[in-house]
């Protein structure tokens, strides 16, 4: 029961960090919380979904398929955040604008809730799928069905759990110093989820590597504890890293800092 | 004469790819298992691993070092992509049961 509960609360950590992050830094966006449920409904059913398609998955691209999808689902996200990135941006540069004007609070618009719906469903489909594999898979191998549902429930809760403890640390930020912190966070986050799509391409056999480690630190910090663990799936710890990797992580920060600093301009502008 | 120079001059060209096809080795889970559990591959060679499954649930090859993690279907086969990589030892493991699944590339 302890091995299923370890093995189903790694693959739901990484959903629940995420969206405890994404939520913490929303917690401002009016009517985010039905969408944030469309998000988890969603993406419970698609992790669902695609379990059991998981076979047909593999065998398309000439086996390819399984890091083509993980790759997909990956950049998506990452495209996703981005947008969230930057459109906090603006909106807290309205917020600042209009509450030194009016003192009033601003309504969001309606675009941001759906791609927190979005956000949340992909970052559970690709977690959940593989829980859902391996639950299923030792349901089928005839395993004690207490045990399976006992050792499932512990690892879903104790993930949620981790994710709950994360939402509840950013929540003590106060808001004025919120959308700076959680846009940091929510670009490392993006980072380390496009340098993971580049390393499923790697896989593939798409691009290069660029070398397989191009400094080694798991001596000093495992990416297979839990402190490590956490820290990849956050801020896109590798202990040893491609090539590629470090490109993609640094490109995506420059590109992202590009935007923001230019949408700070502008605005400058404006106000001057 | 022209054609036949072409002709030669493609072939010279393009052998280096009919020999240069990608050798595949072959790792059956059993039981938990990987066998062998022990391969060994030559340096800076891109290598296919055949990962057959012969369990009836599924299992995740997973190695941090060699940066691949691929869910292999109960009785399915998986293709995983290897290397070039440089000359060491770079273990792996089925993360679905690592106290049994455990295995490693000789890379030589």
């Amino acid at each position: 029961m302890f091995g299923t509960a370890i093995i189903v609360f790694r693959e739901v950590l990484e959903a629940a960090l995420i969206v405890g992050l994404v939520l913490a830094a929303t917690r401002d966006v009016a009517g985010r919380l039905r969408w944030v449920s469309v998000g988890i409904g969603s993406g419970i059913v698609g992790a669902i979904l695609l379990a059991l398609l998981a076979d047909k998955v593999s065998t398309l691209a000439d086996g390819m398929g399984q890091e083509l999808l993980n790759a997909t689902i990956l950049s998506f996200a990452v495209a996703m955040l981005s947008w969230h990135l930057l459109w906090m941006r603006k909106h807290a540069m309205e917020i600042s604008d209009k509450m030194k004007r009016v003192g009033a609070a601003v309504s969001s618009g309606d675009r941001e809730p759906v791609i927190l719906a979005i956000i949340i469903g992909l970052a559970i489909l690709r977690e959940g799928s593989e829980a859902v594999i391996f639950l299923y898979g030792i349901a089928a191998a005839g395993t004690n069905s207490t045990e399976l549902f006992l050792g499932g429930a512990a690892g879903v809760l104790a993930g949620i759990a981790a994710g709950t403890v994360l939402y509840l640390g950013i929540a003590r930020i106060p808001v004025g110093r919120l959308f700076q912190v959680s846009g940091w966070l929510i670009m490392l986050l993006t980072a380390g989820m496009a340098s993971q799509a580049a390393s499923y391409l790697v896989q593939a056999d798409l691009i290069p590597a660029l070398g397989y480690a191009v400094w080694d630190t798991s001596s000093l910090l495992s990416q297979n504890s839990i402190p490590g663990h956490v820290l990849h799936i956050l801020v896109g710890y590798v202990d040893h890293p491609m090539g590629i990797q470090l490109l993609t992580y640094t490109l995506t920060i420059a590109l992202l800092g590009a935007a923001i600093y230019f949408l700070n301009q502008q605005r400058d502008r404006v106000v001057s | 004469m022209k054609t036949n120079t072409l002709f030669a001059l493609s072939l010279i060209l393009l052998s280096p790819l009919a020999i240069a096809a990608t050798p595949e080795y072959k790792l059956v889970i059993s039981n938990h298992r990987f066998q062998p559990s022990e391969i060994t591959i030559p340096a800076n060679t891109r290598v296919k691993l055949e990962v057959v499954n012969e369990d009836k649930t599924p299992e995740e090859f997973e190695s941090a070092s060699l940066h691949r993690e691929k869910i292999i279907g109960g009785l399915q086969t998986g293709i995983i992509n290897i290397g070039p990589l440089s000359p060491g030892v770079y273990e792996f493991v089925g993360e679905f049961h690592e106290e049994t699944a455990k295995g490693r590339i000789i890379v030589k």
